[in-house]
């Protein structure tokens, strides 16, 4: 009797061993991975980098140069969608926290709106160039910042309604009670209480379309030169990092790492800011 | 005396009574606001579907149903099938998966079970993070850093070592290239890895302590709890985290194009070059000359727009499940 307990006690005991180590195996295995990547991305970005990188145009094959115009374009297209989506974002969000909570629509609206969130950032290229480039028979930058409209859009609404409904009701209903109109409740009260988390949502769909490189590759092109004619073609870093990346050229290769560098700080950046900001909310 | 105050306090209400009238205008206007930015949100959708099957409108006419079934792809004869690039999407995608889903779960495990508590919340950090990082960046790494590393150490060994095997020869034959199906799959598996643990991780941290106590105070081991109270309980929540990142791997496109070779043939060995819907397109549209070309292009993303709509709607239902369960749960 105790040999057979014994015996499957052991047995418990080996398989609880064999299945956390390989747990700890997996765990370490993904890691290292990871780690991998950060390295050579650390190593061969840093080897790229330089002030040239900041002040200087693309050059062609075999010359000395930079990534400013790339930049330049980045950032504008960037600020464009940020300027264009976070409004209707803000206010999609709201109608579903607060007006529209329980209704049929929003149930819809949510379904759509979680959907868009990870639908193929490459369908929102083809979307555009259907819709923009193709009426305006031309490549432009208009076309691009509306291309990552469309994704800043979705991660907006998400946070706003996450974080609207954390406020407490009681809230609501003290301001209801001294009179405020709806409207007013949500713009003097529910807005302000959760507005850390708010610009949470607005520094992450920063973080997530400032390295999307399909929907801008199939909308906007790419520029060699100094443009900030937004009717045209424009430079960007994704796109730019993927053209220097396909090329056969060794320097274009190093710019394309200090590129991908750039745009990975930037976004660890941003989530950083967006965690601390989150995490001081809840304290 | 008294009129001049019965006076004052009517024209009082009458200011309060304008001003709630206002209020209450401006409070309609602010909720049709507010109702037309969200149905915009459906009218995005609708449209995008719409551009779409507008855009592909050609193909769609002149190759119907073949267009599924053809694994041709000659720009110059304008003769297009998609049957590689479906092929290609979905067999990276599966493969990404078997890797990535086991090691995430793993890892997601190891992160609530196993590691040390001082370790818990700066590798969770350290993992999520991660997961915000572009794909791009995932696909010069792999063009750069693995594809060269796998070519010249990895693959050859490989490709002896299952020879006289019968089905991983096929499977595992060619020439080492470094780039191709295997490769892209790989790179897709390391890309979702991240996601996979992080949302695996949050879920299994809705599993109410008073059950894993209850099943520790019987006896029970730490792989027991995990496979008999934690897994069963989050079931709906892993496999919706899951096909989250199904969806995410069948249209990525920067972490695939760089190292997928973008070949439109059907090969049986899994270190030959292929390629996916998405890096079709993104390897192909700009340079598309021709009406035919680029209705072809944008009717391939058409159906990448129908896989991964299924994909994501499933994984949105079961997220929806664990959700209303978790919320029964706490009430």
């Amino acid at each position: 009797m105790i040999a057979i307990n014994k015996r499957i006690y052991n047995g418990r005991k080996r398989s609880n061993a064999f299945f956390l180590a390989l747990s700890t195996l997996a765990a370490v295995f993904g890691i290292v991975w990871l780690a991998l990547i950060l390295y050579s991305l650390f190593y061969n970005g840093f080897s790229g980098l330089s002030l040239k990188v900041f002040t200087e145009m693309t050059p062609p094959p075999g010359q000395d140069g930079g990534l400013a115009n790339a930049i330049f374009g980045s950032v504008v297209m960037s600020l464009l969608a940020v300027f264009a989506g976070t409004p209707i974002g803000l206010l999609a969000g709201t109608y579903l926290a607060e007006y529209g909570r329980y209704s049929k629509m929003s149930e819809v609206v949510r379904f759509i709106n979680d959907i868009l969130l990870s639908a193929p950032s490459i369908l929102i290229g083809l979307f555009i160039y259907v819709i923009v480039v193709a009426t305006t028979h031309t490549f432009s930058g208009w076309a691009g910042a509306a291309a990552l409209t469309v994704i800043v859009i979705p991660v907006v609404v998400r946070t706003t309604e996450n974080m609207l409904l954390l406020v407490p009701n009681g809230l609501r209903e003290a301001a209801a009670a001294l009179g405020a109109p709806r409207a007013m409740v949500i713009k003097a009260v529910t807005w302000r209480a959760a507005r850390a988390g708010i610009v949470t949502g607005v520094l992450l769909a920063i973080a997530r379309i400032s390295g999307e490189t399909a929907p801008l590759l199939l909308t906007v092109l790419s520029n060699q030169f100094w443009s900030t004619h937004l009717g045209g073609p424009i430079a960007s870093l994704p796109v730019m990092i993927f053209n220097f990346a396909m090329s056969p050229y060794e320097d274009w290769h190093k710019l394309a790492w200090a590129g991908a560098l750039l745009i990975t700080i930037a976004v660890l950046t941003l989530s950083i800011i967006a965690r601390v900001l989150e995490s001081s909310r809840k304290h | 005396m008294a009129e001049i105050a019965l006076n004052t306090t009517m024209s009082v209400t009458e200011d309060k009574i304008a001003a709630v009238k206002r209020g209450g205008a401006g409070d309609a206007r602010f909720k049709l606001l507010t109702f037309a930015a969200a149905a915009l949100i459906v009218l995005l959708f609708g449209g995008m579907m719409a551009a779409l099957a507008d855009g592909a409108w050609v193909s769609i006419k002149t190759f119907g149903w073949s267009f599924l079934t053809s694994q041709a792809w000659n720009p110059v004869t304008e003769n297009f099938g998609a049957l590689a690039s479906i092929y290609g999407t979905l067999i990276t995608s599966v493969l990404a998966m078997g890797l990535a889903v086991p090691v995430g779960i793993g890892i997601a495990i190891f992160l609530t079970e196993i590691c040390p508590l001082p370790l818990r919340r700066p590798i969770g950090i350290a993992i999520e993070l991660l997961a915000g990082i572009p794909s791009i960046v995932y696909g010069i790494w792999g063009l750069f850093s693995f594809a060269p590393f796998f070519q010249e150490y990895v693959q050859p060994w490989i490709v002896d070592a299952v020879v006289n095997i019968p089905i991983l020869q096929t499977l595992f034959e060619g020439p080492p290239y470094g780039i191709g199906i295997f490769t892209a799959s790989f790179i897709l598996s390391i890309m979702v890895l991240p996601f996979i643990s992080a949302v695996t991780r949050d879920v299994f941290d809705t599993v109410p302590s008073q059950l894993k106590e209850s099943a520790y105070a019987m006896g029970c081991t730490t792989w027991e709890v995990v496979w008999c109270v934690v897994l069963p309980f989050s079931r709906a929540g892993v496999v919706g985290g899951a096909m989250l990142a199904l969806g995410r791997a069948l249209g990525e496109t920067m972490a695939v194009t760089f190292v997928i070779g973008n070949s439109h043939r059907i090969h049986g060995s899994l270190f030959a070059p292929g390629t996916t819907i998405s890096a079709t397109v993104a390897n192909e549209f700009t340079e598309a000359v021709g009406d035919l070309y680029k209705s072809s292009l944008i009717e391939a993303g058409l159906i990448l727009f129908f896989i991964s709509f299924v994909v994501l709607a499933c994984a949105q239902i079961m997220l929806r499940i664990l959700h209303k369960r978790a919320g029964g749960v706490s009430a």
